[in-house]
């Protein structure tokens, strides 16, 4: 069985990111399973903060520092101009930070996906502005502590795949570190897939979720099981499969490792608790329907 | 489809076809000519016919390439910069709201070196609403390291966007080819359309680097030092000066091939003249005809049309205006706090000349006014009467 784990790194020694970051993890186990026929995009966020200063980068493979707003028509630009050379076997891959995907990118990254341009676009979520030192973004969870919500947000997650799901794009999935095969099947499924991709990942970052460096993995396999992040797919927007049945552990279990999330009163860890359950439902209700449609 | 008229030009260059267009349909017909085949864009009056003739073409066939429909003129910049980056041509155009709305991506641009060529249609900024035209849109976009091309009419403008092309490709600069609302974009005149075979042999099947090297991956636009970001910009600054020369011989070329050059400054009636009017863009059509006029009733009165704004042409400005006594510059576009864009820069050029005319400057056609051939004519004769320096912009208006 061809496994991607056991593919090339492509992801070379010398970055700068924080000991332990999430962020990283998940770019090196999906350009790993892109491969080297890969032409990546940064944008202004902690991948590009990380990616090395020149002479120096990270990257093996041919990459492109653009402005923070324009992940997806960059990559989209890159990906017809090499259709328009034939050189069709070579993919395009975006990453956006969760700033630059669910707010100051997200009209570039809908004109895209509603062109359905050949691109896979991979959220690496924060949940917060981490590269200029933790602000509030709308990917970040309610009541979170971040240094511009010092009170706890009071905004709830923006719910970004239900948004890309209405472009009723070929394919979108959910996918974190702490499940890292599953990740690397859903990239690998993506390169088969014409037409705007994309993936949504939950990476723990350290430093803005106030917790100590070897977190990362366990806390990201906690979100899954706490159901505040459910692994799923979506293809054209209207099918849903979940990937993987969580142990459906209380929310505590999750937000009590992270620091950011100490301040919070009995009643607002309930209110995290009731919106998953809910969400977890609504998700299961999709699920459903796509089986019950597909028969 | 529009009535072709054969005819012979006069290059022996074959047939020349004739028709009747706007200034828009002139821009796509060139970017068609010029085999563009990655075009990104976002409707905007009263730049949209170009966008629509050249989707219309996509969807035929004609045009052999990827319209990009984008949601944002910012989205289409980006998308034409990845585009060349990656190695093919690409083409976008907008106007006004659109082009401030790219503002970010320009500087991105001419960061990048990508030889990006844009078509703007001047129109007013908001506030107030409005869709006249007004140059202050890409004159505001001056320090953004594009190359800036002013066209008289829809003629100049499509056989500047083949120019462009060719002057773009050569320096790895961006370049914008400015027409101005509706005098330009909607008014209709009979074009020569090049031969397409000429245009082949003009502009060549592009060559760029490609700067996604898959066998030897790079790290393009990375965060550079201090050092490094000067190097940068000190590089394209002398790529931009070498412009004035390329330019040149570009349209000295283009000459060659199919009969029509413009040069970077256009000196009309000029030799002799006594008090000088300084244009740029649709407004130099009307003052032909004021100057033969005054001419006509004895006046000493010549033209200088300046077309190539970035880089500005100083030496050849300077050359032109020694040894002048009086200049009026008339500009289309205000710099509020300061006067008319087109004439900052000639005064900027002219400073530290051994024999300075004396230099006024007139705001006139703003929003989109008239600028008729009696107005044209009014200026002339303040610039006459006067005799000291005044350093104010002067605004023409009903009372002037």
């Amino acid at each position: 069985m061809d496994l991607p784990e056991e593919h090339p790194n492509l992801l070379r020694p010398g970055h700068s990111a924080c000991a332990g970051c999430g962020l990283l993890i998940t770019m090196k186990l999906v350009l790993q399973a892109m491969g080297p026929r890969t032409i990546v995009v940064v944008v202004p966020s902690c991948e590009a903060g990380s990616a090395g200063v020149y002479p120096n980068t990270c990257f093996a493979v041919p990459s492109f520092h653009s402005a923070f707003e324009i992940a997806a028509p960059t990559a989209a630009g890159i990906s017809n101009a090499l259709k328009i050379q034939g050189r069709t076997d070579i993919q395009a891959l975006a990453f956006g930070g969760d700033g630059g995907t669910f707010d100051i990118g997200l009209s570039a990254l809908s004109g895209v996906t509603k062109n359905n341009d050949d691109i896979i676009y991979v959220c690496l979520d924060n949940e917060g502005y981490m590269n200029t030192g933790i602000q509030v973004s709308s990917a970040t969870p309610s009541f979170a502590w971040t240094g511009t919500t010092p009170a706890g947000n009071p905004g709830r997650k923006k719910h970004i795949m239900d948004i890309i799901a209405a472009h009723y794009n070929p394919y979108s999935a959910t996918a974190t570190i702490g499940f890292p095969r599953d990740l690397q099947r859903k990239i690998t499924k993506a390169k088969g897939i014409r037409g705007t991709k994309f993936i949504h990942t939950l990476t723990p970052c350290p430093t803005g979720w106030r917790m100590p460096f070897d977190l990362s993995p366990d806390v990201s396999r906690l979100a899954v099981e706490t159901n505040i992040f459910p692994l799923y797919e979506v293809e054209d927007g209207v099918r849903y499969t979940i990937n993987h049945e969580p142990r459906r552990l209380p929310v505590e279990e999750y937000l009590f490792l992270q620091g950011r999330f100490k301040h919070l009163k009995k009643e607002e860890i309930q209110r995290i608790q009731k919106d998953a359950d809910a969400e977890w439902d609504k998700l299961q209700y999709k699920a459903h329907r796509s089986t019950v449609n597909s028969t | 489809m529009c009535k072709v008229l054969p005819e012979k030009c006069g290059c022996d260059e074959g047939a020349v076809m004739k028709e009747f267009m706007t200034g828009n349909h002139a821009i796509a017909h060139a970017v068609k000519l010029c085999r563009t085949p990655l075009i990104a864009a976002y409707p905007i009056t009263p730049q949209t016919p170009i966008y629509e003739k050249l989707s219309e073409w996509e969807a035929s066939g004609v045009l052999k390439g990827i319209m990009m429909r984008t949601e944002s003129e910012h989205s289409a910049m980006a998308s034409c910069i990845a585009g060349s980056l990656t190695g093919v041509r690409t083409f976008t155009a907008t106007s006004s709201q659109g082009l401030a709305l790219m503002h970010e991506m320009l500087h991105f641009a001419s960061g990048c070196r990508v030889p990006v060529v844009m078509a703007n249609v001047n129109r007013i900024l908001a506030a107030p609403w409005g869709f006249w035209a007004d140059q202050t849109d890409s004159l505001s976009q001056r320090d953004t390291g594009w190359i800036q091309i002013y066209a008289e009419n829809g003629q100049e403008a499509l056989d500047t966007v083949i120019q462009a092309y060719k002057i773009a490709e050569t320096v790895y600069l961006p370049t914008m080819v400015v027409i101005e609302a509706f005098f330009v974009s909607h008014f209709m005149e009979t074009i020569d359309l090049p031969d397409q075979d000429a245009v082949d042999r003009f502009l060549p099947p592009l060559d760029l680097p490609h700067r996604f090297d898959m066998d030897k991956p790079g790290y393009l636009i990375p965060v550079v030092t201090q050092e490094w970001y000067r190097e940068y910009k000190h590089r394209a600054f002398l790529a931009m000066d070498s412009v004035k020369e390329i330019a040149v011989k570009v349209d000295r070329e283009y000459r060659e091939e199919f009969g029509r050059g413009y040069g970077i400054i256009e000196p009309f009636m000029f030799d002799d003249a006594e008090v000088v009017l300084v244009t740029a863009g649709s407004i130099t059509s009307t003052a032909r005809v004021a100057i033969k006029s005054l001419r006509e009733d004895g006046y000493k009165v010549g033209l200088l049309k300046i077309r190539l704004f970035r880089p500005f042409p100083y030496e050849a400005v300077r050359g032109a205006l020694f040894g002048k006594k009086k200049a009026g510059v008339i500009d289309r576009n205000i710099s509020i706090g300061s006067g008319g864009i087109f004439c900052q820069e000639l005064r900027g050029a002219l400073s530290g000349m051994s024999s300075n005319p004396l230099i006024y400057s007139y705001i006139a056609g703003i929003g989109g006014t008239d600028v008729d051939v009696e107005i044209i004519r009014k200026v002339a004769f303040d610039v006459m009467k006067r005799t000291e320096p005044h350093d104010e912009a002067i605004w023409v208006k009903e009372d002037f």
